[in-house]
């Protein structure tokens, strides 16, 4: 899958490969209202990796079911849509509101942006929050509920398990790092917010740890991400125990990623003469 | 307009000064086609700081030849790595990206660039001299030496010059030239390209002229195709991304 905020709605990669061979798109960050996000600039560059600032742009969910839905809805992909927010009720609207597209077959919870002054992150860094956001979510919506969980926690298998007895259907797992980036010559921040997500094959040693570690305490699949270059990559996160990945600061830098990591999947399976991806899943040997 | 990913072989690197050279880059198979003030990603390779690909601007396209050429300012890793290829190298393109210039029959035209912003003029000025329109073209720079491709756009039309310690043309900025003094402009088009502070001294002097006048920004990108939200100008529609709404903007759509 591509992850949210990479790929756009899927049509600003159409020209590079056949979107289709993907297992899901999840499209940008959706809020109930209008976001301009965040002033520019939103975005620094830092070894092996990025730090954005965007702040959850986007024209509203009545937006998105009015003019975007309708142009993407037939892709022959999952569609998801990921769904912040403000406030449990904000959160609660707009999923209610994409409970309406037929064919949108899931969402993607996100309790984890770093990027917004209020919400966001704040309802995934506690394990009590987290569950009143999920429980309200449930009650609403009966289609895939996938949680995007933040890393800026001491104990993500805590929150993991919380979410899970919630009512999640699935995990994603690691939203950005916080992070921050200085010019020491003009002594100024690079982002217009000071701190941001951090991004990128910098943070992958950190996504691998903490999938493992979820997948340890929750029985509901876990979507790996976190600097997924490449399908080496994508198959570590499997063997720690995701049962799919999502590929997210890569597409910047390699429009082609994501096909390229299918075909890298399939070559590695033939090569060990493995018949499908599933049996990589947790297939880390320890002893 | 189709977007493409591809190699190009890198044929020429030719040194102007300390800090610019001139990349021209052929492509095995016939180029798309290509629009003044359109950019490029590269890939730069092989450096440890550089992540992300670079945005820049289409310098010159010579399709018949299938070749591009960009103008490099060596500013930081990057541009520093791409300034050290050598023919024979490889450069991987996301191309053609972003906008256009926009500009009709009868328009009397005056592009204005300072420093690394002359580049996408050079590529204008070429497709207005084919479309019949005479470009005039006012540069400025730091010093004598910064006035960079002079003889290329003496190809194409009539050239001005400033410079901020005199050593060429007019001393001071470009808005110092007496081509801008004058209280009866006789162009009604200003395509402009450099420093935002040169550009929005520009934008306000074609404002009190009433003269149309359109900016190319340069504003720090991640995917250059409108997917991360991260190059946005404030505009009087709100955010805008510098990559697919620009990066030429009409200056009055700007929140400047």
């Amino acid at each position: 899958m591509t992850a949210s905020g990479t790929f756009g709605y899927g049509e600003e990669y159409m020209d590079f490969y056949d979107i289709n061979c993907l297992g899901g798109i999840v499209v940008k960050g959706t809020t109930l209202h209008h976001r301009e996000g965040n002033p520019y600039p939103r975005m620094a560059e830092t070894g092996r990796g990025m730090l954005n600032a965007v702040g959850l742009q986007n024209k509203g969910v009545h937006y998105f079911a009015k003019e975007i839905y309708p142009r993407i809805k037939d892709f022959g992909t999952n569609i998801l849509v990921n769904v912040s927010g403000s406030t449990i009720e904000d959160y609660v609207e707009t999923a209610a509101a994409i409970q309406e597209l037929d064919n949108i077959p899931g969402i993607e919870l996100n309790i984890s942006c770093p990027n917004v002054k209020e919400g966001g992150m704040a309802f995934g860094t506690s394990c009590p929050s987290a569950v009143a956001v999920v429980e309200a979510v449930r009650k609403v919506y009966n289609k895939h509920l996938m949680v995007k969980l933040s890393p800026n926690v001491t104990n993500i298998a805590e929150i993991a398990l919380a979410v899970e007895q919630a009512g999640a259907d699935s995990l994603s797992l690691i939203n950005t790092l916080l992070g921050m980036a200085i010019d020491a010559e003009t002594k100024r921040p690079l982002l217009s917010t000071i701190t941001g997500g951090l991004s990128g094959p910098a943070i992958k040693p950190v996504a691998l740890r903490m999938v493992w570690q979820v997948t340890q305490v929750v029985k509901i699949p876990i979507v790996g991400m976190g600097g997924i270059m490449n399908a080496e990559d994508a198959i570590e996160f499997m063997l720690a125990g995701a049962s799919a990945v999502q590929i997210g600061t890569a597409n910047f830098v390699d429009p082609m990623v994501g096909s390229n990591v299918i075909d890298g999947i399939k070559e590695y399976l033939e090569r060990k003469g493995m018949n499908s991806a599933k049996e990589l899943v947790g297939g880390m040997i320890t002893d | 307009m189709k977007k493409y990913i591809q190699d190009f072989d890198v044929v020429e690197n030719k040194r102007l000064n300390q800090e610019f050279v001139v990349l021209t880059l052929q492509h095995p198979y016939q180029l798309p086609e290509m629009f003044p003030g359109q950019f490029v990603e590269v890939k730069v390779e092989n450096g440890p700081n550089t992540f992300l690909r670079r945005p820049i601007s289409i310098h010159d396209v010579d399709r018949e030849k299938q070749q591009i050429k960009l103008l490099v300012q060596e500013i930081g890793e990057g541009t520093q790595l791409m300034g050290q290829l050598q023919p024979g190298d490889k450069l991987n393109l996301v191309y053609p990206l972003g906008n256009q210039f926009q500009i009709s029959p009868n328009d009397k035209v005056l592009l204005i660039g300072g420093g690394c912003g002359i580049a996408p003029l050079l590529f204008l000025g070429r497709h207005l001299l084919e479309n019949g329109i005479t470009p005039r073209f006012l540069l400025g720079a730091r010093s004598k030496d910064g006035l960079i491709e002079l003889d290329e756009f003496k190809k194409l039309g009539e050239v001005y010059t400033t410079t901020e310690d005199g050593s060429e043309g007019t001393k001071g900025f470009v808005i110092h030239h007496p081509i801008m003094k004058t209280q009866t402009p006789d162009y009604d088009q200003i395509c402009t390209c450099g420093p935002e502070p040169m550009m929005r001294v520009v934008a306000k002097y074609a404002k009190n002229h009433n003269i149309k006048c359109q900016v190319s920004l340069e504003n720090h990108m991640a995917c250059g195709i409108g997917a991360c939200l991260c190059c946005v100008t404030d505009t009087i529609e709100g955010h805008k991304c510098t990559c697919t709404d620009g990066p030429v903007f009409d200056s009055t759509y700007l929140k400047w």
